[in-house]
Protein backbone atom coordinates (compact mmCIF):
# COMPACT_ATOMS: atom_id res chain seq x y z
CA UNK A 1 0.00 0.00 0.00
CA UNK A 2 1.29 3.68 -0.84
CA UNK A 3 2.34 5.47 2.43
CA UNK A 4 0.73 8.66 3.43
CA UNK A 5 2.35 11.78 1.73
CA UNK A 6 3.80 13.73 4.60
CA UNK A 7 4.59 17.31 4.92
CA UNK A 8 8.13 18.74 5.18
CA UNK A 9 8.02 22.52 6.47
CA UNK A 10 10.20 24.41 4.21
CA UNK A 11 9.72 28.12 5.14
CA UNK A 12 11.96 29.28 1.77
CA UNK A 13 11.25 33.09 0.32
CA UNK A 14 11.31 32.13 -3.26
CA UNK A 15 13.36 35.30 -4.52
CA UNK A 16 15.89 34.07 -1.79
CA UNK A 17 18.80 33.93 -4.25
CA UNK A 18 17.74 37.55 -5.32
CA UNK A 19 17.47 39.04 -1.81
CA UNK A 20 20.62 37.06 -1.32
CA UNK A 21 22.56 39.25 -3.83
CA UNK A 22 20.84 42.19 -2.73
CA UNK A 23 21.65 41.99 0.27
CA UNK A 24 25.31 41.62 -0.96
CA UNK A 25 25.65 44.59 -3.20
CA UNK A 26 23.62 46.63 -0.48
CA UNK A 27 26.53 45.82 2.06
CA UNK A 28 29.17 46.69 -0.66
CA UNK A 29 27.34 50.12 -1.66
CA UNK A 30 27.40 51.16 1.88
CA UNK A 31 30.51 50.27 2.83
CA UNK A 32 31.57 52.30 -0.23
CA UNK A 33 29.66 55.68 0.70
CA UNK A 34 27.62 55.12 -2.61
CA UNK A 35 23.80 56.31 -2.48
CA UNK A 36 22.25 54.29 -4.88
CA UNK A 37 18.79 54.94 -6.33
CA UNK A 38 16.33 53.12 -8.69
CA UNK A 39 13.71 54.17 -11.27
CA UNK A 40 10.60 52.08 -11.81
CA UNK A 41 7.91 53.39 -14.13
CA UNK A 42 5.68 52.88 -17.09
CA UNK A 43 7.68 52.98 -20.55
CA UNK A 44 7.42 56.49 -21.76
CA UNK A 45 6.94 57.87 -18.35
CA UNK A 46 10.10 59.87 -18.72
CA UNK A 47 12.64 58.10 -16.72
CA UNK A 48 15.65 58.47 -19.14
CA UNK A 49 14.68 62.56 -19.74
CA UNK A 50 14.76 62.65 -15.72
CA UNK A 51 18.08 60.88 -15.34
CA UNK A 52 19.85 62.32 -17.98
CA UNK A 53 18.88 66.02 -16.21
CA UNK A 54 20.13 64.73 -13.12
CA UNK A 55 23.18 63.09 -13.90
CA UNK A 56 23.95 66.53 -16.03
CA UNK A 57 23.30 68.94 -13.03
CA UNK A 58 24.97 66.60 -10.18
CA UNK A 59 28.04 65.83 -12.23
CA UNK A 60 29.71 69.10 -11.40
CA UNK A 61 29.23 68.82 -7.37
CA UNK A 62 29.04 64.80 -7.19
CA UNK A 63 30.60 61.83 -8.98
CA UNK A 64 27.63 60.08 -10.77
CA UNK A 65 27.37 57.11 -13.00
CA UNK A 66 24.53 54.60 -13.83
CA UNK A 67 23.23 51.43 -15.29
CA UNK A 68 20.60 51.70 -17.63
CA UNK A 69 17.64 48.33 -18.33
CA UNK A 70 15.98 47.61 -21.74
CA UNK A 71 14.84 44.47 -23.11
CA UNK A 72 16.89 45.94 -26.40
CA UNK A 73 19.16 48.64 -27.57
CA UNK A 74 21.69 50.57 -26.34
CA UNK A 75 19.52 53.77 -27.07
CA UNK A 76 19.03 54.64 -23.57
CA UNK A 77 22.76 54.26 -22.83
CA UNK A 78 23.63 56.44 -25.69
CA UNK A 79 21.31 59.28 -24.29
CA UNK A 80 22.37 59.11 -20.55
CA UNK A 81 25.88 59.07 -21.97
CA UNK A 82 25.37 62.51 -23.26
CA UNK A 83 25.60 63.71 -19.52
CA UNK A 84 29.10 62.75 -19.48
CA UNK A 85 28.97 60.14 -16.29
CA UNK A 86 30.08 56.63 -16.90
CA UNK A 87 26.82 55.04 -18.20
CA UNK A 88 26.26 50.74 -19.02
CA UNK A 89 23.15 49.29 -20.80
CA UNK A 90 22.01 46.56 -19.39
CA UNK A 91 20.09 44.34 -22.59
CA UNK A 92 17.59 41.91 -20.59
CA UNK A 93 16.59 39.89 -24.00
CA UNK A 94 12.91 38.69 -22.75
CA UNK A 95 13.18 39.28 -19.17
CA UNK A 96 10.41 42.35 -17.93
CA UNK A 97 12.96 43.40 -15.14
CA UNK A 98 16.42 43.75 -13.64
CA UNK A 99 17.48 41.37 -11.00
CA UNK A 100 20.10 41.94 -8.19
CA UNK A 101 22.50 39.27 -10.40
CA UNK A 102 22.19 41.72 -13.73
CA UNK A 103 23.71 44.74 -11.46
CA UNK A 104 26.47 42.60 -9.65
CA UNK A 105 27.69 41.66 -13.27
CA UNK A 106 27.09 45.43 -14.97
CA UNK A 107 29.24 46.93 -12.24
CA UNK A 108 31.95 44.13 -12.98
CA UNK A 109 35.25 46.94 -13.56
CA UNK A 110 33.66 49.60 -12.07
CA UNK A 111 34.93 50.72 -8.14
CA UNK A 112 32.06 51.95 -6.50
CA UNK A 113 33.92 53.41 -3.72
CA UNK A 114 35.03 56.44 -6.69
CA UNK A 115 30.81 57.37 -6.68
CA UNK A 116 28.63 59.42 -4.76
CA UNK A 117 25.36 57.96 -6.43
CA UNK A 118 24.99 55.41 -8.72
CA UNK A 119 21.39 55.37 -10.53
CA UNK A 120 19.53 52.35 -12.27
CA UNK A 121 17.07 52.67 -14.69
CA UNK A 122 14.52 49.31 -14.74
CA UNK A 123 12.99 48.29 -17.24
CA UNK A 124 9.64 50.25 -18.30
CA UNK A 125 7.57 47.97 -16.61
CA UNK A 126 4.98 48.74 -13.60
CA UNK A 127 4.08 45.28 -12.79
CA UNK A 128 7.21 42.79 -12.34
CA UNK A 129 10.05 45.22 -11.12
CA UNK A 130 8.00 45.22 -7.55
CA UNK A 131 9.80 42.08 -6.81
CA UNK A 132 12.78 42.41 -7.08
CA UNK A 133 15.04 44.23 -4.48
CA UNK A 134 18.55 45.68 -6.32
CA UNK A 135 20.29 46.47 -3.04
CA UNK A 136 19.25 50.33 -3.76
CA UNK A 137 18.89 52.87 -0.84
CA UNK A 138 16.03 54.41 -2.58
CA UNK A 139 13.38 53.47 -5.58
CA UNK A 140 11.28 56.03 -6.97
CA UNK A 141 8.51 55.31 -8.91
CA UNK A 142 7.79 57.89 -11.97
CA UNK A 143 4.57 58.21 -13.15
CA UNK A 144 3.88 61.12 -15.73
CA UNK A 145 1.13 63.61 -16.16
CA UNK A 146 -0.36 61.84 -19.50
CA UNK A 147 -0.83 58.58 -17.72
CA UNK A 148 -3.90 59.28 -15.70
CA UNK A 149 -4.41 60.62 -11.78
CA UNK A 150 -5.19 57.22 -11.00
CA UNK A 151 -2.31 55.24 -11.83
CA UNK A 152 -1.01 54.65 -8.07
CA UNK A 153 -4.85 52.85 -7.67
CA UNK A 154 -4.20 50.94 -10.67
CA UNK A 155 -0.98 49.97 -9.79
CA UNK A 156 -0.37 49.41 -5.75
CA UNK A 157 1.84 46.83 -5.27
CA UNK A 158 4.82 48.66 -7.36
CA UNK A 159 4.35 52.16 -5.27
CA UNK A 160 4.68 49.51 -1.63
CA UNK A 161 7.84 48.59 -3.07
CA UNK A 162 8.95 52.36 -3.71
CA UNK A 163 9.58 54.90 -1.67
CA UNK A 164 9.21 58.16 -3.40
CA UNK A 165 7.23 59.07 -6.64
CA UNK A 166 8.14 61.57 -8.68
CA UNK A 167 5.63 63.13 -11.23
CA UNK A 168 7.10 63.95 -14.42
CA UNK A 169 6.40 66.07 -17.52
CA UNK A 170 4.90 68.81 -15.29
CA UNK A 171 5.12 70.81 -18.44
CA UNK A 172 2.14 69.16 -20.41
CA UNK A 173 -0.19 69.32 -17.34
CA UNK A 174 -2.19 72.50 -18.54
CA UNK A 175 -2.66 70.42 -22.01
CA UNK A 176 -3.87 67.51 -20.59
CA UNK A 177 -5.62 69.04 -17.61
CA UNK A 178 -3.83 67.18 -15.32
CA UNK A 179 -5.12 67.65 -11.28
CA UNK A 180 -2.06 67.40 -9.07
CA UNK A 181 -4.64 67.15 -5.96
CA UNK A 182 -6.04 63.91 -7.53
CA UNK A 183 -2.83 62.41 -7.91
CA UNK A 184 -1.59 63.26 -5.03
CA UNK A 185 -4.40 62.10 -3.15
CA UNK A 186 -4.25 58.62 -5.21
CA UNK A 187 -0.72 58.20 -4.42
CA UNK A 188 -1.36 58.91 -0.50
CA UNK A 189 -4.17 56.76 -0.81
CA UNK A 190 -1.80 53.53 -1.81
CA UNK A 191 1.39 54.52 0.01
CA UNK A 192 0.29 56.67 3.42
CA UNK A 193 3.04 59.62 3.98
CA UNK A 194 4.79 58.42 0.52
CA UNK A 195 7.06 62.00 -0.62
CA UNK A 196 6.36 63.28 -3.93
CA UNK A 197 8.07 65.58 -5.81
CA UNK A 198 6.83 67.31 -9.14
CA UNK A 199 8.92 68.23 -11.81
CA UNK A 200 9.81 68.72 -15.64
CA UNK A 201 13.29 67.21 -17.16
CA UNK A 202 12.34 69.35 -20.07
CA UNK A 203 11.89 72.88 -18.51
CA UNK A 204 13.92 71.53 -15.38
CA UNK A 205 11.23 73.15 -13.05
CA UNK A 206 10.98 71.27 -9.80
CA UNK A 207 14.34 69.60 -10.31
CA UNK A 208 16.49 71.25 -8.01
CA UNK A 209 13.81 70.62 -5.02
CA UNK A 210 14.61 67.06 -5.99
CA UNK A 211 18.64 67.20 -5.83
CA UNK A 212 18.52 68.95 -2.81
CA UNK A 213 16.56 65.92 -1.01
CA UNK A 214 19.17 63.62 -2.84
CA UNK A 215 21.82 65.52 -1.25
CA UNK A 216 20.27 65.25 2.29
CA UNK A 217 19.74 61.59 2.02
CA UNK A 218 23.79 61.13 0.61
CA UNK A 219 24.73 63.00 4.05
CA UNK A 220 22.66 60.66 5.91
CA UNK A 221 24.34 57.76 4.43
CA UNK A 222 27.77 58.78 5.28
CA UNK A 223 27.13 60.30 8.63
CA UNK A 224 25.36 56.93 9.40
CA UNK A 225 28.51 55.10 8.48
CA UNK A 226 30.50 57.05 10.34
CA UNK A 227 28.86 56.65 13.45
CA UNK B 1 5.81 35.99 -18.90
CA UNK B 2 7.39 37.20 -15.36
CA UNK B 3 5.32 33.65 -13.51
CA UNK B 4 7.15 31.69 -15.35
CA UNK B 5 10.04 32.87 -13.84
CA UNK B 6 9.36 32.63 -10.19
CA UNK B 7 7.38 29.12 -11.46
CA UNK B 8 11.41 28.02 -12.44
CA UNK B 9 12.62 29.61 -9.20
CA UNK B 10 9.96 27.33 -6.93
CA UNK B 11 10.81 24.32 -8.93
CA UNK B 12 14.57 24.79 -8.70
CA UNK B 13 14.05 25.46 -5.03
CA UNK B 14 12.09 22.33 -4.28
CA UNK B 15 14.20 20.17 -6.61
CA UNK B 16 16.91 20.96 -4.09
CA UNK B 17 15.26 20.06 -1.20
CA UNK B 18 13.81 16.75 -3.02
CA UNK B 19 17.11 15.86 -3.76
CA UNK B 20 18.88 16.77 -0.05
CA UNK B 21 16.04 14.68 1.61
CA UNK B 22 16.18 11.70 -0.55
CA UNK B 23 11.98 12.08 -1.21
CA UNK B 24 10.35 12.73 -4.15
CA UNK B 25 7.53 15.95 -4.60
CA UNK B 26 3.79 15.03 -4.78
CA UNK B 27 2.86 19.16 -4.18
CA UNK B 28 4.67 22.14 -2.87
CA UNK B 29 2.76 24.49 -0.75
CA UNK B 30 3.05 28.21 -1.35
CA UNK B 31 2.26 31.48 0.55
CA UNK B 32 1.48 34.18 -2.24
CA UNK B 33 0.82 37.46 -0.73
CA UNK B 34 -1.11 40.18 -2.31
CA UNK B 35 1.24 42.78 -2.86
CA UNK B 36 3.81 40.29 -3.89
CA UNK B 37 3.76 41.08 -7.15
CA UNK B 38 2.52 37.50 -8.51
CA UNK B 39 -0.20 36.64 -9.85
CA UNK B 40 -2.01 33.08 -8.53
CA UNK B 41 -3.80 31.51 -12.10
CA UNK B 42 -0.86 32.42 -14.16
CA UNK B 43 1.72 31.35 -11.68
CA UNK B 44 -0.37 28.05 -11.77
CA UNK B 45 -0.28 27.54 -15.63
CA UNK B 46 3.09 28.64 -15.22
CA UNK B 47 4.33 25.83 -12.90
CA UNK B 48 2.79 23.28 -14.90
CA UNK B 49 5.56 24.26 -17.65
CA UNK B 50 8.05 25.03 -15.30
CA UNK B 51 7.49 21.30 -14.08
CA UNK B 52 8.24 19.63 -17.48
CA UNK B 53 10.73 17.03 -17.89
CA UNK B 54 11.82 17.76 -13.78
CA UNK B 55 11.26 15.57 -10.88
CA UNK B 56 8.44 17.63 -9.77
CA UNK B 57 6.70 16.39 -13.22
CA UNK B 58 3.17 16.09 -12.33
CA UNK B 59 3.02 17.77 -9.10
CA UNK B 60 0.45 20.02 -8.05
CA UNK B 61 0.88 23.85 -6.80
CA UNK B 62 -0.88 24.45 -3.56
CA UNK B 63 -1.20 28.43 -3.40
CA UNK B 64 -2.34 30.10 0.19
CA UNK B 65 -3.62 33.41 -0.60
CA UNK B 66 -1.93 35.88 2.13
CA UNK B 67 -4.24 39.00 2.54
CA UNK B 68 -2.89 42.18 3.66
CA UNK B 69 -2.41 43.13 7.14
CA UNK B 70 -1.29 46.81 8.32
CA UNK B 71 0.09 47.69 11.87
CA UNK B 72 -2.63 50.96 12.79
CA UNK B 73 -0.76 53.34 14.60
CA UNK B 74 -3.80 54.94 16.70
CA UNK B 75 -5.04 51.46 17.06
CA UNK B 76 -1.37 50.01 17.86
CA UNK B 77 -2.93 47.16 16.21
CA UNK B 78 -2.74 44.47 13.04
CA UNK B 79 -5.61 44.85 11.21
CA UNK B 80 -6.94 43.02 7.51
CA UNK B 81 -6.81 45.44 5.25
CA UNK B 82 -10.02 46.10 3.26
CA UNK B 83 -8.41 47.52 -0.82
CA UNK B 84 -5.23 47.89 -1.55
CA UNK B 85 -6.37 50.78 -3.23
CA UNK B 86 -6.65 52.46 0.25
CA UNK B 87 -4.47 51.88 2.85
CA UNK B 88 -5.99 53.17 6.11
CA UNK B 89 -7.41 51.24 9.66
CA UNK B 90 -10.76 49.78 8.61
CA UNK B 91 -11.44 50.35 12.56
CA UNK B 92 -10.42 53.99 12.64
CA UNK B 93 -9.39 54.94 9.29
CA UNK B 94 -5.58 56.40 10.42
CA UNK B 95 -3.55 55.81 6.77
CA UNK B 96 -1.46 52.52 7.49
CA UNK B 97 1.90 52.53 5.71
CA UNK B 98 3.10 49.76 7.49
CA UNK B 99 2.69 46.53 5.67
CA UNK B 100 2.81 43.59 8.02
CA UNK B 101 1.83 40.97 6.15
CA UNK B 102 1.04 40.50 2.47
CA UNK B 103 4.46 40.59 0.38
CA UNK B 104 4.92 37.02 0.72
CA UNK B 105 6.19 34.90 -1.76
CA UNK B 106 7.44 31.50 0.63
CA UNK B 107 7.70 27.78 -0.12
CA UNK B 108 6.04 26.53 3.52
CA UNK B 109 6.24 23.04 3.12
CA UNK B 110 6.62 20.05 0.53
CA UNK B 111 4.60 17.19 0.44
CA UNK B 112 6.38 14.38 0.23
CA UNK B 113 6.74 10.80 -0.71
CA UNK B 114 9.38 8.43 0.63
CA UNK B 115 11.49 7.10 -2.87
CA UNK B 116 11.50 3.90 -3.55
CA UNK B 117 13.84 1.27 -1.64
CA UNK B 118 15.94 -0.70 -4.14
CA UNK B 119 14.21 -3.79 -4.71
CA UNK B 120 15.64 -6.34 -2.98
Amino acid sequence: MRPEPRLIEVRKNVLKQNDVVARSLRNTFHAAGVFVVSLVSSPGSGKTAFLEKTLTLLRPNFRVAALVGDLATENDAQRLARSKAPVRQITTGTLCHLEAAMVQNALAGWNVNDLDFLFIENVGNLVCPSSYDLGEDLRLVLISVTEGEDKPLKYPTIFNSADVAIVTKTDLAAAVEFNWETAYNNIQAVRPGMAVFQLSAKSGAGIEAFLEFLATRLADLRRTAAV
Amino acid sequence: MHELSIALSIVELAEEEAARRGVSIEAVHLRLGALAGVVKDALLSCYEMACENTSLQGSRLEVEDVAVVIFCPTCSAERPLGSIQLFCCPECGTPAAEVVHGKELEVVALEVQECAQNPV
